[in-house]
């Protein structure tokens, strides 16, 4: 499976060391061309006002909510999942975005850096806990009737998915663990 | 439901917010205004500071760090996290600079040191801190002292990116010399590079710097940004090329899209046209050796 990483800004590497761990076939898209050649997509972490800005001076938000009505895997990590949030709460000037996936979401919910933090999740359907690290992390405040949580931190769903979409306010492609990578790549994007 | 428990503080989170910034530009700003059109532009953070490189070598006097009120109105301003400067050893400036909730801290040459032989032991803070190096051995010997990333030095305030490329250009080439070199030799290297041998040695086996790189200092042009991306830089600062130029807003958007496209030669052409008056530029010859910011640091 070819799985892209939007390249405009982040942490592209890290995510296709990740897929390229499970299997898939990884590659930067930066531009409208590149999309085309993917048969899903990851939005990294990064700082969501930035790739947001970039999106939209590019003009390559349409193009993307057009694959992923088409019915192209996305799955979004911190600033991913910001971008992909159907709604932001809590500030002035909401980044540019997909808006796709069913979740209300508040940036930088936890606090600033010093807030950043690392803990050991469970995770719906992963068997043993899993080392989840939230840098300056958004909070999923609320979600949609078909968004389904698999893993909270304080009642607060962290992971979630929406048929073909998946979004995680941590960083996976954080630690050595592929585990959720292997989840979109194989489960998600591997059924669609 | 338990509740779960919070590591923070850690080496994982200082370090991963530098890869958050990846690929983007972080640029110097004095004021909450200065801030927001640095984020209008696409800037992944901004740099809080008295006054930018350009005007402390016009204006000379000792450099400190900003004033906690306009800090705190720049932390206000933005979305995008603040990082600010203290003094090379000063580390009450970074007591407060913490205190004051700043996303990173830069311990900096740019400001006049506050001790001429020891730098801040940085595994004291829980905010990561960035430091500038000008050869791998300065570079290992500030990630000894707890640094989360680091910035090529270049010169700052001159507009001129020699020595930004000399920088880097001396960290990559080490670090692919030292991946070819047998375990044999590592201690010898390390004595030559006056650098801890374990971060010595770990970049022998990775063939790869342990954090985050960015560059910094002479960066005035999307096209130097991108010259710096290509030679290895993993993002850029920019500090007087931007509100020392003709027109702040349109440069600091075309350095944005020049980092993220560097590859791209078609796209840096398209957006340095029409950028108006570049900062002017120094001659590094011109500099007198104590005048050189890159000098300082131990």
């Amino acid at each position: 499976m070819k799985v892209g990483v939007l390249g405009l800004q982040g942490d592209v590497r890290e995510h296709v060391r990740a897929l390229e761990s499970v299997g898939a076939a990884a590659s930067v898209v930066k531009r409208l061309d590149q999309l085309s050649e993917v048969d899903a997509l990851v939005l990294p972490g990064g700082e969501s006002t930035t790739i947001g800005k970039l999106l939209d001076r590019y003009e390559l938000i349409e193009p993307l909510r057009a694959r992923v009505a088409d019915g192209m895997p996305l799955y979004g990590t911190c600033a991913g999942a910001i971008l992909m949030a159907r709604d932001i709460v809590g500030d002035q000037d909401a980044p540019h975005r997909l808006g796709v996936l069913d979740v209300v979401v508040r940036r930088n919910a936890y606090g600033r850096q010093l807030d950043s933090f690392e803990a050991d999740l469970g995770i719906d359907r992963l068997v043993g806990d899993f080392r989840a690290v939230f840098i300056r992390a958004p909070m999923i405040e609320s979600c949609g009737d078909d968004v389904e949580v698999l893993a909270v931190v304080d009642g607060r769903p962290v992971l979630v998915r929406q048929g073909g979409l998946l979004a995680s306010t941590f960083h996976p492609e954080m630690t050595a663990d592929a585990r959720v990578h292997d989840m979109f790549v194989n489960d998600i994007a591997g059924a669609a | 439901m338990a509740e779960i428990q919070r590591e923070t503080g850690g080496v994982r989170v200082k370090r991963g917010l530098a890869e958050m910034l990846k690929g983007g530009v972080i640029m110097d700003v004095t004021t909450a205004e200065q801030a927001r059109i640095a984020e209008d532009a696409g800037a992944v953070a901004v740099m809080a500071l008295e006054r930018v490189p350009a005007d402390i070598r016009a204006e000379g006097g000792v450099v400190r760090m900003a004033d906690p009120e306009k800090v705190a109105e720049i932390v206000e301003a933005v979305s995008i996290p603040v990082m600010a400067k203290c003094r090379i050893g000063h580390f009450v400036e970074a007591q407060v600079l913490q205190s004051l909730g700043v996303d990173y801290i830069d311990e900096s040459e740019v400001l006049t040191p506050a001790d001429e032989s020891n730098h801040v032991n940085k595994w004291d803070f829980d905010v990561p801190f960035v430091c500038g190096a000008t050869d791998l051995g300065e570079a290992l010997r500030r990630l000894g002292e707890g640094a989360a990333m680091i910035r090529s030095k270049g010169e700052a305030g001159t507009g001129n990116v020699v020595e930004a490329v000399r920088h880097m250009r001396s960290i990559t080439s080490s670090i692919k010399r030292l991946s070819v070199m047998g375990s044999e030799e590592l201690m010898s290297t390390a004595k030559e590079l006056r650098a801890p041998y374990e971060l010595v040695r770990e970049v022998a086996e990775t063939g790869r710097f342990p954090v985050v790189l960015f560059t910094a200092g002479g960066i005035a042009t999307p096209a130097d940004a991108a010259l710096m991306m290509q030679i290895g830089a993993d993002g850029v600062f920019v500090g007087s090329g931007i509100f020392k130029s003709g027109d702040p807003a349109l440069r600091a958007r075309a350095i944005v899209e020049a980092t993220t496209h560097f590859e791209d030669p078609d796209l840096v052409a398209k957006v340095s046209r029409g950028l108006g008056e570049a900062m002017v530029g120094i001659n590094i010859q011109e500099i007198p050796d104590h005048g050189r910011l890159a000098k300082r640091g131990w």
